[in-house]
């Protein structure tokens, strides 16, 4: 069988009757049972939901009804993600026996659009994380290289793509988790502007910030799955009611005379020498394209690795204090009421949960607030300020996606701080909340994929889409 | 600044966390260390600028948000949330005495 699907080549295979859902599906599950032992990206398999969706499909490919969108597709879904009665552990001991009574909006939407879920993918824990090492269920590792992480948050979701296990994934991005994932394993990786994808079912971290997005092989198919996610749920207040156009159909509109800000904050010290290269020559690639690069200034960059620290602890440490041995998930008995929420959240969080939920707590405490978290809301202004203004003049920004290619597993673990320097490049665009992708750069003389990151101005969505696909149609970057 | 073994310990205690000593010296040496890393901020004067709690905020949020009428309909998920319950007791949680006599 053949060995990378597109949803356009399924499709064609369905239609003309050359494969059938249930058989496509058979060889995923039998690729997993493959792969994923040494891989650990997927946490839990969904069998019965799959071959029942299968079957859903290829009944309507037998009476020749229309296929919807992405009928007979191969998805997994980050574990942070709700899918009624599938585990849903977000990679903690506090919720391993998890069964959502519901799905997440974008998970039905999934559904309803043809898809086939494989099942749920690892994830660092609550998605904090980097690297996917903080997982409760031990690491994921980057197919391309499997001494090293493939990335984090939604490392599972990254890497289940990359290693052909999935077509698509859905991951969720609050400081950068799913494009620096995405461009550590060498694919392509789409976050919304903030509010494009309802966040209802999707367990929260940090309110303010959370999206899901997309993972696939190419451009075009991160557009198809985004373009059925996205829009308007009256589930979610914050789900913002715009009309999400056909991302896919449009995609080929050339990006001649697009003005391209290239920020010099994004390409200081820190950035490995190999990395700045190929996303020189990615600008350059741009260039020849006819995009017209524009210098910029965006002064209020290198404060954005503080004020997200602030704000999404803050958030998370509000967010979290619902695991409490009640109603659902991990209960360590105590003697008291108190004494059971203590004993169950102590052991029941990982390492990293427990530091944000402490940095949080305390700037959101008596006498710290004002100095921390209303500080960093006003900072999170200034940073949101400079996209603005940025769009006043540019069409687009361009920046790398990391400042290294995947690091080793274990590397950075030591030491939170250098963990948190991973997302330098990725936080600033999800305080502002404004629409970005990574996009496959090439490969470092190792052959560690590189990734190259694209902001848009709210609602862009298609912009964004439009140059990745030009450039990496142009650049020969992708896996499929 | 420093942050001490007092202030951690408080911490936790408002985050309803037990920590072992280990972890109590572990994170007041870790907080210390970002903390110092977050205080870059104040190199910023924002006496001018309005804190943003929300993406979209003011005249942008009043355009972009979807409220509906706040109606009450079934969701029929009683049964299913109470059987992933630590401790059920139909149709109630159950948890340690809090109420003594």
């Amino acid at each position: 069988m053949t060995a990378s699907w597109t949803i356009s080549s399924i499709r064609a295979a369905l239609e003309s009757k050359k494969l059938s859902a249930r058989e496509l599906t058979k060889d995923y599950f039998a690729r997993n049972a493959r792969r994923n032992s040494e891989l650990n990206a997927f946490l839990a398999l969904s069998p019965d939901l799959a071959f029942a969706q299968a079957d859903r499909v290829d009944a309507l490919v037998a009476r020749g009804e229309p296929l919807p969108p992405l009928a007979g597709v191969p998805v997994a879904i980050k574990d942070v993600i709700s899918t009624r009665g599938i585990p849903t552990t977000c990679g903690s001991r506090i919720l391993e026996n998890y069964r959502p009574a519901y799905d997440a909006t974008a998970v039905s939407r999934l559904d309803a659009a043809g898809a086939i879920i494989l099942g749920k993918t690892n994830c660092d824990e609550f998605a904090m994380g980097s690297s996917t090492e903080n997982s409760a269920y031990g690491p994921t590792r980057n197919p391309v290289a499997l001494d090293r992480v493939p990335g984090g948050s939604s490392g599972g979701s990254a890497a289940a793509v990359a290693a052909g296990l999935a077509v698509a994934s859905l991951g969720t991005d609050t400081g950068g988790s799913i494009r620096q994932p995405g461009a550590l394993c060498g694919i392509p990786a789409m976050m919304g502007t903030y509010g494009r994808v309802s966040r209802y079912g999707l367990i929260a971290f940090a309110s303010s910030l959370d999206r899901i997005g997309p993972f696939a092989a190419t451009v075009q198919d991160v557009a198809s799955v985004l373009a059925v996610i996205a829009g308007r749920d009256s589930a979610d207040s914050t789900c913002v009611p715009e009309t999400v156009p056909n991302y896919a159909a449009e995609l080929n509109r050339p990006v001649r005379g697009l003005r391209i800000g290239i920020p010099r904050e994004y390409f200081g010290e820190g950035m490995d020498a190999e990395v700045r290269k190929k996303v020189e020559a990615g600008i350059k690639l741009l260039e020849s394209l006819g995009c017209v690069p524009v210098e910029l200034h965006m002064p209020h960059t290198d404060y954005a690795i503080a004020t997200y620290y602030i704000v999404a602890t803050a958030e998370a440490s509000s967010n979290l204090a619902r695991y409490d041995g009640v109603r659902y998930g991990l209960r360590v008995p105590g003697a008291t009421l108190l004494d059971m929420y203590k004993k169950t959240r102590g052991r029941g969080f990982g390492a990293e949960v427990k530091r944000r939920i402490m940095l949080g707590t305390y700037a959101l405490s008596s006498g710290y607030y004002d100095a921390y978290y209303l500080k960093a809301q006003k900072v999170r202004a200034l940073i949101a300020r400079d996209f603005v203004e940025a769009f006043q003049k540019v069409d687009a920004i361009v920046t790398p996606t990391s400042p290294s290619p995947a690091f080793r597993l274990g590397e950075k673990t030591a030491d939170p701080l250098q963990m948190y320097l991973a997302d330098i490049y990725t936080v600033t665009g999800s305080l502002a909340g404004v629409p970005g992708i990574s996009v496959p750069c090439g490969k470092t003389p190792e052959g560690l994929p590189v990734g190259l990151q694209i902001f848009g101005p709210y609602f862009e969505e298609l912009r964004v889409l439009q140059l990745a696909h030009a450039f990496e149609q142009a650049g020969g970057f992708s896996i499929a | 600044m420093k942050i001490t073994r007092e202030q951690v310990l408080r911490v936790a205690e408002l985050a309803h966390l037990e920590l072992t000593e280990a972890e109590l010296d572990v994170y007041s040496r870790q907080l210390d260390e970002i903390l110092a890393y977050i205080e870059k901020l104040n190199q910023l004067d924002t006496s001018q600028v309005e804190p943003m709690a929300q993406v979209f905020s003011g005249d942008a949020a009043g355009e972009l948000t979807s409220a509906r009428e706040d109606e009450a309909r079934r969701s029929n998920v009683a049964n299913a949330v109470l059987e992933g319950a630590p401790d059920p007791s139909r149709p109630y949680f159950r948890v340690p005495k809090v109420i003594e006599k």
